[in-house]
């Protein structure tokens, strides 16, 4: 197969490289544009496996609101957001929660659990005298 | 009419708010009184569900309520912090005395013996940036789909064209697409992005969402509900390029395009505003130019890392506590501060030159390579890149320059390395 | 509908005229109903008024505009009291800035001392600029009217309707007339989309609507000429820039470009003046508001469009002639035509109902004044009331102390007010209570209202509409 340029913005830090990526039969050959070390890691990673947190919400009962914000506890692949969201959004929690609570484990087998980012006390609103 | 004292009170119960309560308690203040319009306590952070949040002061990437969490968590604790949420601040004054309102009190005066305003900001509207055309329903500042979406459960709309590349329109991209909508473009009028490169890739790049630089929406079409907008490229003074119009049809148009500082208690009360930041002009104790009234957050200036917000509460809080306590000294010298090249605002602009000052800067243009100077090189730090959309925290350590006793204005600048 | 309802008089168009017609006729022992094709009333033309109740030097003595402005003008304290609308008789200044101007101040002069303006006078240098210190000065002098007056035109509209449905008027929204035919007794009857209604009396008050409206009958006597106006509305913080309604030297067919202080406190700028063909055309245009901009600094220099919180367009209902058309149809007997109802229509309006009830009774129609009247219900403005009257207030019902917009001071007390009144979209109780009219146009106040909504009128929030008929906000749940 004919080699192939891919372009990668770099997020690790405000210089935001932009690098090239020469790739031949879906193997990087090259990374140019770089100006540190971490900017390589970096496209790699983005290359082979875009990993990405997943933030959402999903339905609570017996709150204030009708929704709870949830994440995943550790960023999942790419392609599968998509789908988590599709997952998520048939799922009903019910208060109280409490925050970091894990919501469903090991979504879609992808080894992530989704978690509560929110403390919900069954009463719901916090209010002192 | 009721009447409540309060050692310091604090107008918001955002990030910026719930710092500087419980820097304030920590300093010794005897009773700490937060005001919230909202129902519950973390200003605009329960709708940002995203992560980004706490990188810098927690060295963790924790999402909005996370963040808040550990704000409300330790606010819980102390008995000497006290919480009125769904409350209105109507006045204030420069006796540092509140008027304010909820349905549980009715109308109720606060004497406090410091203020400090954490109130915030609010979002720049269609109409200030004069887009002609019809008005339908479907057009929503970014922050409110946000909560639309995130708080209250309900889709704006299908078929969105968002228009303005900062952060929280980037973030509404990929939150709007996650949810179901079809996200058409991302109408940017600058050369460049207004949001972290991070959303870039993240929010648009990830979804296949067009975004187009140096554009802007020229005309809205619809009647009762939003038809179309038409795009159309801009020439370098962001004047519509004829014949580059076209229309992009959808039914919902997100405005990301502005911050404004919330200040409009601060100007009934006389307090100055510098209108370079739209916010009060401050010392390096986060001081207004009345006595006892302090600032902190995005009404100051806006932010683009909650965790600035936060230092800058804790700044404003401990030094309101001390006010009140009657232990603030006064500053033994003023030393005004001056925008020098590239400087879009500076904060504090007002400092008295004792100990160490972290300054809050936004420049007007993208440089590399470049440093910041304080006077004529008295202090000097390097900087590979300088962006509009990333604020510029820089610590200077007065105590060690050695300034003569007759400075009284000190310029900072941008200067090419 | 009952089809068995025969009114004494249907008014086709809830605007400001025909509201204005209905509150007077409802004085008199008669079956009215007032019949609207929008959502709510007022939501045609009226709403999009400027505002401002002329003297009446700028018309033509012994046409009916000039008439009926200077009747209308002098009714206006009284109407607004009872009421319990704001009403605020500022004054005008007419401004030449040209010395070959000054003639056409004493020109209006003269014409309105022919239609018995009152108090109208030049005033030149000193005088003027202490009156007026933010004008130009390369102003020469300026024509002063002490009659001219603001009102708000969308408070106006509604209260006029409310006080009308207190006294036994029929509202009909959402009810767009289709078709008018005639029985042989002389009932009309008057087919819309909801149903048929019979009438002995047919007032057609359409607005942009009236020529097809008199078409419907077979009455080709007019034709409505849409024109376009656009008006920018400024900051609060600005108010200080104007106290008077500022004119420049009138055109031929338009008063000009105003800068007008408000009734409730904001600077208006506007309007433009522009014939178009499409009678749904209500888009603001940029080449609108450079012609305002640079028409306003010419007088005043300090206006600047950093300020512009909100803008609109609206179609005035202009008639081909030019005058007010305020007649008994020819061919029809019964059927009286109000049409061609541009400015000064808002000011006309009170001495136009007054002649449209002498019109009725000249073509036959009973008019027995009832016993009493309900006087109109004086509603809360929270944002007006001292700290102490407030007070008072949360303690009755402690909805009142629930701001929900915050940039107008607008309680939930007053939302929940606004639904009782008749408010059903979300500018039904923007114009009602102002809540949206602010510095954030709505980015605060609108999840809080619709909620309220939800809860009084227990419609789920995506049925919720701006303004009626596909005006959705929400499109619908997000799970």
């Amino acid at each position: 197969m004919a080699e192939k340029t891919y372009n990668i913005t770099c997020i690790v830090c405000p210089l935001s490289c932009e690098m090239r990526l020469m790739v031949k039969d879906g193997k990087i050959e090259s990374i140019k544009g770089n100006r540190c070390r971490r900017g390589i890691d970096y496209a790699r990673q983005e290359f082979y496996n875009p990993q990405r947190v997943l933030t959402t919400t999903v339905k609570l009962k017996g709150d204030r609101l009708p929704l709870l914000p949830v994440r995943t506890n550790k960023p999942i692949p790419r392609r599968m957001l998509k789908e988590c969201v599709k997952y998520l959004s048939k799922i009903e929690v019910k208060a109280p929660v409490k925050l970091g609570e894990v919501i469903v484990s090991n979504i879609l087998n992808s080894g992530a659990n989704v978690i509560s980012t929110k403390e919900v006390g069954s009463i719901g609103v916090y209010r002192k005298t | 009419m009721r009447e409540i004292k309060a050692d310091v009170a604090i107008i918001g119960a955002g990030p910026a708010g719930l710092a500087a309560a419980l820097s304030a308690e920590r300093e010794g203040a005897g009773e700490v009184l937060v005001l919230d319009r909202g129902e519950e306590l973390g200003g605009i952070l329960p709708q940002c569900i995203h992560n980004g949040f706490g990188l810098h002061r927690f060295k963790e990437d924790l999402t909005g309520p996370e963040y808040a969490q550990r704000f409300i968590d330790e606010v819980k604790t102390k008995r000497k912090i006290d919480v009125k949420l769904k409350t209105i601040v109507l006045e204030i004054n420069q006796n540092k005395e509140v008027l304010a309102t909820n349905s549980e009190e009715g109308i109720f005066k606060i004497r406090a013996n410091s203020l400090v305003l954490a109130m915030g900001c609010r979002e720049k509207t269609r109409e200030m940036l004069h887009i002609p055309g019809s008005r339908p329903a479907g057009i929503f500042t970014a922050g409110l789909a946000q909560q639309w979406v995130n708080l209250e459960g309900y889709l704006p709309g299908r078929e969105v064209v968002i228009l303005g590349s900062g952060d929280v329109g980037l973030i509404m991209a990929r939150r709007l697409t996650l949810e179901g909508a079809e996200v058409k473009a991302v109408v940017e009028i600058m050369p460049y992005p207004g949001g972290l490169t991070r959303n870039v890739v993240q929010c648009l790049q990830d979804f296949d969402i067009p975004l187009l630089l140096e554009h802007t929406v020229t005309f809205i079409h619809g009647k009762d509900r939003l038809e179309a907008v038409s795009v159309a490229k801009v020439n370098s003074k962001k004047e519509p390029i004829p014949g580059t119009e076209k229309i992009i049809p959808c039914d919902t148009l997100l405005l990301s395009v502005g911050l404004i500082p919330e200040n409009e208690l601060s100007s009934l009360a006389g307090i100055e505003i510098d209108p370079s930041t739209g916010g009060p002009v401050v010392d390096e104790r986060m001081q207004t130019s009345v006595e006892g009234i302090f600032a902190c957050g995005n009404v100051v200036q806006i932010n683009d890392l909650v965790d600035y917000v936060s230092q800058q509460g804790e700044v404003a809080g401990k030094n309101a506590a001390l006010y009140a306590l009657g232990k603030l000294e006064q500053p033994k010298r003023v030393i005004n501060l001056k925008k020098g090249r590239n400087i879009r605002s500076l904060v504090p602009q007002i400092i008295s030159a004792q100990g160490k000052v972290s300054f809050f800067i936004r420049v007007k243009n993208p440089e590399q390579k470049v440093k910041l100077v304080l006077g004529k090189s008295i202090f000097q730090q390097k900087n590979p890149i300088v962006k509009p959309n990333q604020m510029i925290t820089w610590e200077v350590p007065f105590e060690d320059l050695r300034l003569n006793d007759d400075v009284k204005e000190l310029e900072v600048s941008i200067r090419k390395l | 509908m009952k089809r068995t309802d025969i009114f004494d008089v249907i008014i086709i168009g809830a605007g400001v005229v025909g509201a204005c017609i209905a509150r007077f006729l409802s004085r008199y022992k008669l079956n009215i109903a007032l019949v609207e094709k929008e959502a709510e009333v007022g939501f045609g033309t009226s709403k999009a008024n400027s505002g401002v109740i002329h003297a009446g030097f700028h018309d033509r003595p012994g046409t009916l505009k000039a008439n009926l402005c200077v009747t209308g003008n002098s009714m206006f304290d009284k109407l607004c009291e009872e009421l319990n609308v704001p009403f605020k008789r500022c004054g005008a200044l007419v401004v030449a800035l040209e010395n070959k101007e000054l003639k056409i101040l004493e020109k209006l002069k003269a014409q309105g001392e022919k239609n018995k303006v009152p108090g109208l006078k030049i005033i030149r240098d000193d005088d003027l600029f202490q009156i007026e210190p933010n004008l130009t000065r390369r102003v020469k002098a300026a024509l002063y009217s002490p009659t001219v007056g603001v009102v708000s035109p969308y408070e106006l509209t509604m209260a006029l309707a409310e006080n009308a449905k207190q006294n036994g008027v029929r509202i009909l929204l959402d009810t767009e007339v289709k078709n008018v035919t005639f029985q042989d007794n002389g009932a009309k009857v008057v087919e819309t989309q909801k149903g048929v209604l019979f009438t002995k009396y047919l007032v057609n008050a359409a607005g942009l609507f009236a020529d097809e409206i008199a078409r419907m009958t077979g009455d080709n006597g007019f034709t409505i000429v849409p024109r376009k106006g656009e008006e920018y509305i400024l900051d609060k913080k600005r108010k200080e820039l104007v106290k008077h309604v500022i004119f420049p030297i009138p055109q031929r067919q338009t008063k000009g470009v105003l800068i007008i202080p408000t009734v409730d406190g904001n600077i208006m700028i506007g309007p433009t003046s522009q014939v178009i063909d499409d009678k749904f055309d209500l888009n603001t245009t940029g080449k609108g508001l450079q012609m305002i901009l640079e028409k306003v600094r010419k007088i005043v220099p300090a206006i600047n469009d950093r300020d512009i919180i909100a803008s609109f367009a609206g179609l005035r209902a202009s008639s081909e002639g030019g005058d007010f058309i305020i007649q008994p149809s020819a061919k029809i007997r019964g059927f009286i035509n109000i049409a061609g109802i541009d400015s000064p229509g808002l000011t006309a309006a009170p001495a136009i109902a007054m002649m449209v009830a002498e019109i009725l009774k000249g073509e036959g129609l009973k008019l027995v004044q009832k016993d009493s009247c309900q006087p109109s219900y004086r509603w809360i403005k929270f944002r007006e009331l001292s700290p102490e009257q407030k007070e008072e207030l949360i303690k009755k019902d402690k909805r009142y102390g629930n701001v929900v917009c915050r940039c107008e001071n607008v309680t939930e007390g007053e939302i929940v007010d606004a639904i009782k009144r008749g408010a059903r979209t979300l500018d039904g109780i923007k114009f009602r209570t102002r809540a949206g009219m602010g510095r954030c146009q709505g980015g605060f106040c609108t999840p809080r209202i619709m909620r309220i909504m939800m809860n009084e009128l227990n419609i789920p929030l995506e049925k919720i509409t701006k303004r009626g008929r596909g005006s959705n906000i929400l499109w619908g749940k997000t799970k």
